[in-house]
């Protein structure tokens, strides 16, 4: 079978695992983004060690 | 982007001006690790669904391997550091709540991915063995290890000081340590007396030709590359946290003092 | 006074408020009676029962568990008792294997009666070989499992929502003892025609297990309690 093919009964099961894999990766990056952003607008810069 | 709340309204503009404090935890670092990651992610994509070879036995069905098992080297190196991070913690002079929240933080990547990896696991374990689940060693002490960290990050959110939470969570991040060989061995001694029909390579290792291999190592680079990153950012988040929690209960002590002295 | 003394006491402590108070006859030990009645409900199949029967001993004792380490550790909460001994400047490392022998000798008391309910209610027989095998695997696993109890209840002592949190922490840590512990009973009651001999290597783990977590329990249990406030 050439690369690229992928038979049709397995394509649900890994697909499905890339898209589980990054959803939830992009689901949790989002979260400590969106964390980050909402407390570093109440919190001085003086007090932010990595500035 | 937020808008600034009503009490913050006048300083909020000032603090625009400053690029960074719009950013919240990026620095350039950061920056740098997450677009490597973004590159490297694609690449894995590519080499995992497009230019890898199917194998042998498993066909394209090992093509799951290469996002799961970097996602478990990812859980198992986030667990490795928040057991270092614990024990640094304890046994250093000073303890450094910073090392107490990179322990945190890794913790709680480490759940998050090892929740996705026995998520992978099973959909791969039902095309190459046929049942989603299988009472193995590996799988078994996987499932009670992260059934543990779930724990540790309950332990966590026990509440007191930033200092007590951190004694008591770096005690249990090391009891961890104690606990996963015995569980590994128990588990191990306990499968051994059950020989259970095989379902096409029971074991899930590939005979891997060059490309398989690169596509996997890939797949390392950048979950390692992902983990640092989410790490770095986490942690600083954690940061921000206790100093709000601090600040919280600056505020609050200063205004009983207003109280008593009216 | 050396350790093992105040050890000794606290342990003497410990039990005489269970006589007192008669929580582990009246209330704990009902408790696990009925656990095993509810077993064979649920598993209704007499030579069923019969086979599983070590497992339900070990399942029925963990969930007992649970319920005797809150007691250990609600005794000593209630009026900052753990706190009054800490400030007295008494040794963590005794206070630690005081609660540990009270709260082994409870369960002690708890899986020999379990075992009776065993051989009353499923039908299992101990034949007279598989004694010391027996009495071997309830002891190390006692030891094991009164030390993780005695660590997790210390730890989560004092803090509110540790009724859920215990059980969270505990089960996942104890089960190599119930694995252990389990093919250890069946191979003394020759369960399934197990044979006597493959019982011994689990004496192994549990002996093992109940060393790591008494000696890491005891190194943890100081900074733990120092600062349960």
């Amino acid at each position: 079978m050439s690369a690229g093919v992928i038979a049709m009964e397995d394509a649900g099961f890994i697909i499905g695992s890339y898209v589980l894999t990054f959803a939830v990766i992009a689901g949790f990056t989002w979260r400590v983004l969106r964390g980050g952003r909402r407390l570093a607008d109440r919190i001085d810069d003086d007090d932010k060690y990595w500035t | 982007m937020t808008p600034p709340s009503p009490t913050r309204a006048t300083e909020a503009p000032a603090e625009q001006v400053d690029g960074g404090a719009r950013s919240g935890t990026g620095t350039f670092a950061t920056r740098m690790f997450g677009i490597a990651t973004l590159v490297t992610m694609g690449w894995l994509v590519a080499f995992g669904l497009g230019f890898s070879p199917a194998d042998r036995d498993q066909e394209e069905a090992v093509r799951i391997m290469y996002v799961h098992v970097p996602t478990v080297w990812l859980a198992y190196l986030a667990f490795t550091v928040t057991a270092a991070c614990s024990g640094l913690y304890l046994f250093t002079k000073k303890h450094s709540l910073g090392f107490d929240r990179f322990a945190g933080a890794s913790a709680e990547i480490g759940v998050v991915f090892m929740a996705l990896s026995l998520a992978t696991g099973m959909l791969w374990g039902k095309l190459t063995w046929g049942v989603y689940w299988q009472w193995d060693a590996r799988l078994t002490t996987t499932a009670l290890l992260f059934v543990s960290y779930v724990g540790y990050l309950a332990v966590r959110g026990l509440g007191g000081s930033h200092d007590q939470r951190a004694k008591r969570s770096a005690i249990i991040g090391l009891l961890a340590v104690l606990e996963i060989p015995l569980v590994h061995w128990s588990v191990r001694l306990w499968r051994s007396l059950h020989q259970e029909a095989t379902v096409l390579n029971t074991n899930g290792d590939v005979d891997m030709d060059g490309l398989m291999l690169f596509s996997l190592f890939v797949g390392v680079v950048a979950f390692t590359l992902l983990y640092v990153w989410l790490l770095l950012h986490r942690s600083r988040v954690m940061a921000m946290e206790d100093q709000l929690d601090d600040q919280g209960l600056d505020r609050a002590i200063d205004a009983r003092r207003a109280e008593a002295t009216s | 006074m050396n350790r093992w003394r105040i050890a000794r006491l606290i342990a003497g402590k410990d039990l005489r408020i269970e006589r007192r108070s008669k929580v582990l006859t009246n209330q704990v030990l009902p408790f696990a009676g009925v656990t095993m009645v509810m077993f064979a409900f649920a598993l209704d199949a007499s030579n069923l029962l019969e086979r599983v029967a070590p497992g339900l001993i070990w399942l029925a004792t963990l969930f007992s568990l649970l319920v005797l380490v809150q007691r250990s550790f609600s005794i000593e909460g209630e009026d900052g008792a753990l706190d009054a001994l800490r400030v007295a400047g008494v040794d963590p490392v005794a206070v630690y294997w005081g609660k540990s022998i009270a709260l082994g000798v409870q369960l002690a008391v708890l899986e020999v009666m379990l075992l009776i309910a065993a051989v009353l209610l499923y039908g299992a027989e101990v034949p007279l070989g598989g004694v010391v095998l027996l009495l071997t695997t309830l002891v190390t696993a006692t030891c094991g499992l009164a030390c993780v109890g005695t660590l997790y209840g210390g730890l989560t002592a004092g803090f509110t929502g540790r009724e859920t949190l215990l059980p969270l922490l505990v089960l996942p840590v104890v089960a190599p003892v119930l694995i252990g512990a389990t093919r250890a009973v069946e191979s003394a009651l020759g369960t399934g025609g197990v044979a006597l001999s493959e019982g011994w290597p689990w004496i192994g783990l549990l002996a093992v297990f109940a060393v790591a977590f008494g000696v890491g329990g005891a190194l943890a249990f100081g900074p733990l309690i120092e600062e349960a406030t």
